[in-house]
């Protein structure tokens, strides 16, 4: 079968790839590109665990295809530490222990992250509805809220 | 999935060309939310799938004659941040925005949602309370169709070979307008409607409700349009027992399945409530234009 080629900004960097029409943007992140932080949980978009943002948009990577990345940008999880300098989210997740098995863990800190850009001072229910597309089995989610509610004051610069 | 085929027209006549000439199956794409899962799971043969999004006209909110042209690939996340859709068309953009997540949001669609012909579809009964006409272009040429001629059973769509929905036509709004919409579903999010209700309605100087469309989803196999739930609300002040009235139209209008979210009684009665409740805040929308 012919594959398509494809170039795209993944975290800010000129990517070109190959891929089959029928991979998903998340098949090509992980398979082609070997960035295997998005995780692949159910693959029909309930549980946001392959969330990225694309052109500026929180998506479900298992819902793109790989060739519409085309022109596009794409930001994972892997672009959301600078180098060794954590994201204040990534830090307060390790401190507040608000994660368990982790798998669910890559897309709720891109989704928070996203929620955060758009409304700085979130209410405990905006981040739970933002977060309803993200499944997290270990936590009870709990600590999750309180890392993006402790996360959003201290960006604030409360 | 195997032979697969991806295109990505730039224009209307070009992804209709390609539609038509499709030897084998071929599907529209727009945000991918119902499509790409169903090609995933096998439950729909793969062949040549048209992406739609990169068709400029398709992705616009252009506003006309007092209404809004709405672009089949517009996304619900555009749609819940056009204020000026929401004032004249609350109900609609309420509608769109209980679809799934933040996620599914920012890729579903109005034209996709429409396409897709689910009983369930949450827009549906809003565009169809709101009288939308959608522009559908095809090998023959373009055509107007009503929004409730579209879908004809679960899954099915009245639309032809090569034919797509190419835009949404929510009409213009007299003053003391309003419509809404409500699901009830399990859970507070992520779930597919049990019972959906959508009411529109245009109040008189007097408060008189002169003109009202209602319209049921997922209790019948497509979204129904409601003639007499509608009568026990025009002509009146919109009061309890025109409530109840509406009420009892709308449950008699019910042909819901059994299934895992709900039995037949269980729809049928919570249709009649959600009918009360969505007028209710119809009505109260319409009052404070």
């Amino acid at each position: 079968m012919a594959k398509y080629h494809v170039s795209t900004s993944i975290n800010d960097e000129a990517v070109e790839f190959l891929c089959e029409p029928q991979q998903t943007l998340l098949d090509v992140l992980r398979d082609e590109l070997q960035l295997f932080g998005s995780k692949e949980g159910c693959s029909s978009g309930d549980c946001g665990a392959c969330s990225v943002m694309l052109d500026g948009r929180l998506v479900c990577a298992c819902l793109v295809l790989g060739v519409e990345a085309e022109g596009r940008a794409v930001e994972t999880i892997e672009g959301m530490a600078k180098g060794d300098q954590l994201h204040p989210l990534q830090q307060s997740f390790l401190e507040e222990a608000a994660l368990q098995c982790g798998v669910c863990t890559p897309g709720i800190l891109i989704a928070a992250k996203a929620l955060l850009e758009r409304n700085p001072n979130p209410t405990e229910t905006e981040v739970r509805y933002w977060l309803a597309g993200n499944l997290c089995r270990c936590t009870g989610y709990d600590k999750i809220v309180r890392s993006v509610l402790a996360v959003a004051e201290e960006m604030r610069g409360g | 999935m195997d032979a697969m085929q991806y295109e990505a027209p730039g224009s209307v006549d070009e992804a209709v060309a390609l539609l038509a000439a499709a030897d084998g199956a071929a599907w529209v794409l727009a945000g991918g939310t119902d499509l790409l899962v169903q090609l995933r799971a096998d439950l729909i043969e793969p062949g040549l799938v048209v992406d739609i999004k990169g068709i400029s006209e398709l992705r616009a909110i252009t506003p006309e004659n007092g209404g809004f042209r709405i672009g089949a690939a517009v996304t619900g996340a555009e749609l819940g941040e056009h204020e000026g859709v929401k004032a004249v068309w609350p109900g609609v953009v309420e509608a769109m925005e209980l679809i799934g997540s933040v996620q599914i949001q920012g890729r579903a669609t109005l034209g996709g949602n429409l396409c897709n012909a689910s009983p369930a579809a949450d827009s549906v009964p809003a565009l169809i309370a709101a009288e939308a006409l959608c522009s559908v272009v095809g090998p023959k040429g373009r055509r107007e169709v009503a929004v409730a001629e579209v879908a004809t059973g679960p899954g099915e769509t009245s639309l032809g070979p090569g034919e797509i929905v190419v835009d949404i036509l929510l009409p213009e709004r007299p003053a003391r307008a309003a419509d809404a919409y409500l699901r009830f579903i399990p859970r507070t999010e992520m779930d597919i409607a049990v019972v959906g209700v959508a009411v529109s309605l245009v109040l008189d100087e007097r408060g008189v409700c002169a003109q009202a469309r209602v319209a049921l989803g997922a209790v019948a196999p497509r979204a129904l349009l409601v003639p007499e739930a509608a009568a026990a609300l025009i002509g009146g002040t919109v009061d309890d027992d025109a409530l109840e009235r509406l009420a009892a139209a709308a449950r008699a209008a019910c042909r819901p399945i059994d299934d895992m979210r709900g039995t037949v009684a269980y729809r049928t009665k919570v249709a009649g409530v959600l009918a009360r409740r969505a007028a209710g805040i119809a009505l109260a929308r319409a009052r404070s234009e």
